[in-house]
Formats: structure tokens, sequence, C-alpha cells
């Protein structure tokens, strides 16, 4: 079994509303899975399935290949988007108090928090109440009591809202450490550029319909368009140009170089090597600058969500 | 796994060590002691006001029946007429001069006349309507040839003593404990659920707020989490409760000893009543019948019915309360979802003031005592009258029944509306939720 956790036809409906359509995913063992979705596309919904905070109308949720049980909530650490703490409840109560809720031991929960709050070195906040302290602080806090009782499956919605660039990167690095210690984690977020970073595997979600998943690395390849950036020098660009354009379908490119160079995106066609363009391109200039064009993330979740 | 102990836990503690409510808790007995000390000191002061009033008789055979009381001085004025008597009784800051112009008795009482500088107390006026009516009503009697002694010979009073077909002595003295120890009962659940409904409901709401309630969800059931904090609040609730009741005795028992008799002087109606019911029981077998009476009251099956009673009732009203708060945002949000739980609860102590004590076991006492959101409230006020057992388990099933129906709606309104934000529903919506 590769799959930590799938979703078979998961549909659920709000009144009238359909909130998920038969929507199945599945997420393998130790991957950061990336759900994504313009807002309201139903991921929430899904992540709330499957913390069985809601049930699914029909469609079942798998865990470790068996059926999701009611006592699985202890294998599951959830990071809500919409969180907070009890705000007059003093850090080290409340921390020991939701750590029990998971099913940790009043001694074990303790031990553990000891470890994090030592970790994070925030150790001296134990008797503070949650009001006393500043927002990132806070977050802190919900991110150690999400995964303190050792999870299989950590998700998180929107982990980095709320955080400054020095703590952001402390919770990424975290994450990353968790799930090489053997963790698999859920990741759903607006932020591309995180997706870029962290996930290995990605599922998109639209208007309550699962459009597009699998590995991202594999998505790229079928997004790519055989497209090269390149930067060229000749002693006539426009003469260059024009002899470019006679034979591949090109528009202008831009980054950032130098030189005055003639920039491009040069598309081939589905049979075309970028050696047999290097070599076309090398024959009348200078080549400078040669780079496929691969898709991200943040192209393909808008170029899905319009061709839909 | 059941977490409703650790949840129970958390709400209990949180409650308890919370400041405003541990200042509650000792301040509320204090105000109330200082408000009824503040009511019979403003009392004994009214009565302590002394007033004089000018009388000026003309017909000269009405003025003696006025005699003047510690409160209330008669200055009788005479061989004056009214205008001086007026201009004498505004000078003297008399209270205000009674006029009896010269009449026959037959027609005197129509032209009596009362003048003051501000509109006199309806119980002054009552009381020389009285008097007057007294003395007038003798002097007719006399005057028609009736022995007054006779008529004083022939007064009788009567205390009618009862007793059931089967053979139980029962008496006033009997009604009044009975109307107490119900009203009491009663009344306590209804304040119960009114103070501690509403804690719930803005811990509810708390929870929401402050943002923790779907971290709280994915490791607990809603329910599990409304019971855990219903029962919190409720042990809270009874803590509080039980110190009041602890404070109440100390403060008592000091005040008997310090005090004595003072007490006494400032009396609640209810103690009016008893001791009203009391002052007619000079003999010794008349005490014992307040025992007896005592004794006869059921209070095996009393005990038993307020628990059970109290238990589902507020159970019922706080499980309304924590789906309210979980419907809503914030507690000004709460106002038109509290009225229709508020009614009923209002409705049954009206109904258990009114009817109950009119006639315990009249048709609307029975019907409302049967009405699962008013049999509460209105079965523990009627009990102390005796209700028969099979009548007390029906209701108590009925109310068990709608109990288990409410907290199922209240977990499916709660289980929706905690994760629901922003727009404050409509009951339409909340209906719709119950599908979810």
């Amino acid at each position: 079994m590769n799959n930590l956790l799938e979703t078979k036809e998961v549909s659920k409906y709000f009144g009238d509303f359909q909130a998920l359509d038969a929507v199945s995913i599945q997420v393998p063992k130790h991957s950061i899975f990336g759900l994504l979705g313009p807002n309201g596309a139903g991921k929430t919904t899904l992540i709330r399935i499957i913390n069985q905070i809601t049930m699914p109308d029909t469609g079942l949720v798998l865990l470790d290949g068996e059926p999701l049980q009611p006592n699985d909530v202890k294998y599951i650490g959830y990071l809500p988007e919409e969180r907070g703490l009890y705000k007059s409840m003093k850090v080290g109560e409340q921390a020991l108090y939701l750590a029990q809720l998971k099913g940790l031991s009043y001694s074990e929960a303790k031990k553990r928090l000891n470890y994090w709050f030592d970790k994070l070195e925030i150790g001296h906040w134990w008797d503070k109440k949650i009001e006393e302290l500043s927002k990132g602080m806070a977050q802190k806090i919900q991110f150690v009591v999400t995964v303190m009782h050792q999870p299989k499956l950590l998700i998180f919605d929107e982990p980095f809202s709320g955080f400054d660039p020095i703590n952001a990167n402390l919770i990424k690095d975290e994450i990353l450490q968790l799930r090489d210690e053997g963790a698999t984690v859920i990741f759903s977020t607006h932020r591309m550029e995180s997706v870029e970073e962290l996930c290995d595997h990605i599922a998109l979600i639209h208007e309550s319909k699962k459009i597009l998943d699998g590995k991202l690395i594999d998505i790229k390849r079928t997004y790519k368009t055989n497209t090269f950036e390149v930067g060229l020098v000749s002693d006539d660009n426009m003469a260059l140009k024009q002899s470019i354009e006679a034979k591949f379908k090109v528009t202008p490119a831009d980054f950032k170089s130098i030189h005055d160079d003639l920039k491009l995106n040069i598309a081939l066609d589905a049979n075309g090597t970028p050696n047999d363009l290097l070599t076309f391109l090398t024959a009348q200039s200078q080549v400078l600058h040669f780079k496929e064009l691969i898709p991200n993330a943040s192209d393909i979740f808008i170029q899905t969500i319009q061709n839909n | 796994m059941n977490h409703l102990p650790l949840i129970i836990k958390r709400e209990y503690l949180t409650k308890v060590r919370n400041k405003s409510f541990i200042i509650m808790t000792f301040l509320s007995p204090i105000i109330m002691i200082a408000l009824f000390s503040l009511i019979g000191y403003l009392t004994s002061v009214n009565n302590e006001t002394v007033r004089t009033i000018y009388v000026l008789d003309e017909t000269g055979f009405l003025s003696e029946s006025f005699k003047s009381t510690e409160q209330t001085i008669y200055t009788k004025v005479s061989e004056v007429d009214l205008e001086t008597a007026k201009t004498l009784a505004n000078q003297e800051n008399a209270y205000g001069l009674l006029h009896i112009p010269n009449q026959p008795i037959e027609t005197v009482s129509s032209v009596v006349k009362f003048y003051s500088e501000e509109s006199p107390s309806l119980s002054i006026i009552s009381s020389l309507e009285s008097t007057l009516e007294n003395k007038l009503s003798e002097l007719k009697l006399q005057n028609n040839g009736v022995d007054l002694a006779l008529i004083e010979a022939s007064k009788t009073t009567i205390d009618i003593n009862q007793e059931s077909f089967e053979g139980v002595k029962t008496s006033k003295v009997g009604s009044v404990m009975k109307l107490i120890f119900g009203g009491a009962a009663g009344y306590l659940l209804f304040m119960f659920i009114i103070i501690y409904g509403n804690m719930i409901m803005r811990s509810v709401i708390e929870e929401k707020t402050s943002r923790i309630i779907e971290v709280i969800i994915s490791s607990v059931k809603p329910i599990q989490l409304m019971l855990g904090k219903i029962i919190g609040t409720s042990l809270a609730g009874i803590t509080q409760f039980a110190i009041w009741i602890v404070l109440g005795l100390v403060f008592f028992i000091a005040s008997m000893s310090i005090f004595g008799v003072e007490m006494s002087q400032t009396q609640t109606p209810q103690q009016a009543l008893v001791s009203e019911a009391l002052s007619n029981t000079d003999s010794p077998d008349k005490i014992q019948m307040i025992f007896n009476e005592f004794s006869t009251l059921p209070l095996g099956n009393l005990v038993i019915a307020f628990i059970l009673f109290f238990i589902c009732g507020y159970l019922l009203y706080s499980s309304l309360y924590a789906a309210i708060g979980a419907a809503v945002d914030n507690e000004t949000d709460t106002q038109q979802f509290m009225l229709p739980v508020i009614m009923p609860l209002i409705l049954a102590v009206y109904v258990g003031m009114f009817t109950v004590i009119e006639d315990p076991h009249g048709t609307i006492s029975t019907v409302f005592s049967f009405i699962p959101f008013t049999s509460p409230v209105v079965m523990l006020m009627r009990i102390p009258f005796g209700v028969p057992i099979w009548q007390q388990i029906i209701s108590l099933l009925i109310l068990i029944g709608t109990f288990i129906g409410i907290v199922w709606f209240a977990a499916k309104i709660y289980r929706v509306g905690i994760l629901m934000y922003g727009k404050k529903p409509t009951y339409k919506e909340l209906f719709k939720w119950l599908k979810y």
C-alpha cells in the first residue's frame, strides 16, 4: 500500500449546493501533497471530511487502506485555516489539554511538549496566557499542538499565514523534517511559490470537482510546450529575428541580462529537439542564453482553471 | 475515545477559576444582603414618619373615633371655620385636614372631605374611610335601638380544619408550606436555567470567536463537546449555589446571634404569609400540627422528583442555549433566538405562580405539568400538593423524550453552526442545517 490516504468518489451537498462532486485523491506515503484550488472550490470541505468533522454524503475515505474510524483522529494532525486558542487559558495547560484530546496520556503529553517548547525556544511561555502573546507567537503554539502527538498524517490549511518570513521558514523546515521522519503532509494553500518549493504531489479542485492531480513533475511534463527562452547576439538583430520567425513560432521574452541581446521565446513543434534549434541558432548568432520554459505551478493553476 | 471527562474538567476549571465568576460568587450574597437591609431600613424609615392629620369635626360625634397612633397623630380642631382650619393645618405642616361638615348621620357620609398639599397616600385615605364607616354604622345601629355589646359578643372567627378523604389532616399551614416548597423548587430551576444557560451560550460563542472550535472538533465529536460544556458549566453552577447556601447559612446564624429579634422585622412577603398562618396557632397542638404537616409532605417523592425534573429540565433548556450560541457569532445576535426559549420558561413560572396556587390539580395546572417545556417548573410546584406517581412518570417520560429530541436537534445546529461564520442565520437556514 503506497497511499496513506485515499478518498473515493467523495460527494457532499449542503442543501442544494454541491460542495464536492465525486472527488478522488490519492496521497502517497511520505509525500507533501498540495491541495490547490480557488476560494470556495471545496478544499476546506474535503479537509473537514478527512478530519471527520463533516461526513460525506457518498464516497469513502481510506486511511492506510482501511475506512476511516472515529479513533483515527489520533493519527491526524490538523491545522485549520480558521484557527485559534482559548485566549484566557495558559499556554502549557492548553497545550496539555489539546494533546490529551488527541489521546496522549498526561505524562506523555508533558514530555513531548517540553521537547517542542525547548526546540522552538518557547519554554518560558508556559505560564503565559494566549492573550498575552503576539499573533506569531500564538501561531507557533498552534503548530506545536498540531504536530506533538506525532500523527502520521498532517494537514495544514494555509500554514504560513500570520508568520513573518523568519518564522515561516522555521515552520517550513519543521514540516520538511517531519516529512523526512515519516509523516505525510497535506498542504492546502494559495501561495504557489510554497507549492513549488514543498509539494511533490498536487490535486487541483475547481467548482467541487477534481480537475487535475498527480506528481508535480509529471504534470509539468505534460504542460510543457517545448518552448525555449533564448538570448542571442548578432550584427543585425532585426534580420536575425526575421529569419527565426520564418522558421519557428516566436514571442518576445523578458529576462534580465547584461548584454544588448535579442530575447525570444521560441516554440518548437512536437518533433523538434533543442539541438535542432541550437544548430539553427549558432549558425547565425552567439547564443548567450538557452533555457527550456517549464510551466510553474501558478501557470498550471491559472491555465487549468481557465480551460475549465 | 471518550473525552467527556476531560472536557468537563476543563470547562469546570475554566469557569471556577474565572475572576468574574469568583467575584460574583462572593459578591452576590453581599449585594443581596445589602439590598435586603436597604429595603428593611427604608421600610422602617417609612414607618417611622409621623403624620399629623387635623380633624375639623363640625358634627361633634365623629372625632372621638380617631385615635392617635405612633405613626399618625390626629389633632382635633374646633370652633373655627374651614378656611382657618386649612390655614392652620398648612402652617403647622400637617399631612392634611379632614373636614366633616355639620350634617345629620344619614347624609354626612357624602360630604366628608380631605384637604392636603400633596395627593394623600391610599392607605391613609382608606384607613380614614374605614374608621368613619365603622363609627357611622355603629351610630346608625344604635339609633335603630341595637345593643352594640350584643354585636361585639356575637363576633366569631373560624379556622376550618381540613382532612382528605383518606383521613390525612391538613391545614392552611400545610398549604403555605407546600407552596413554599413547590415555589422554591420551581423558581430555583428557573433561575438556574437563566443564569447557567446564558453562561453555556457565552462559552460556545467564545469558542467560535477565538476560532479554536475547528481545532477542538478535529479531536472530539461536537456532541461530546456540547455535553461536556453543559455538564461542566452546570457543575460550576452547583458549586456556586453550594457556596451561596453555605454563606447564607453562616450569615443567617451570625445575624441571628448578633441582632437576634431584629431580623424578624425585615420580613419578605412570603415570610409574612407564614407567620400570619402561624400566628393563628397559639395552642401547642397546632405547633405539633406543623411538624405533622412537614412529615406528611411527600419528602422522598419531592427529593427524587426534584432531582429528575431539575436535571432533565435544565439539560433541555441548556442544550437550546448551546445551539443558539453555536448559531451566532456574537452575543448581540442572540436576541431573536432567545425569545422562543425564554417564553415557555416565563409562562411556566406564571402558570406555577397563579394557577397552581389557586388549584394545584386543575385542568390548566395539570396540562402544563405535562407539556415538556413547562413541566419541570410546573410539576415541581405541584408535587408538594400530592401528584399521583403515574402522572409524574408520564410527565417525566414525555420530558425525557423531548429532551433527547432537543439534544439531537441542538447537536445538529451546534455541529453545523460552530463552523459557520459571518452572516446571522435565519430560522429558515437553521432548519436547513438539520439536513446537512
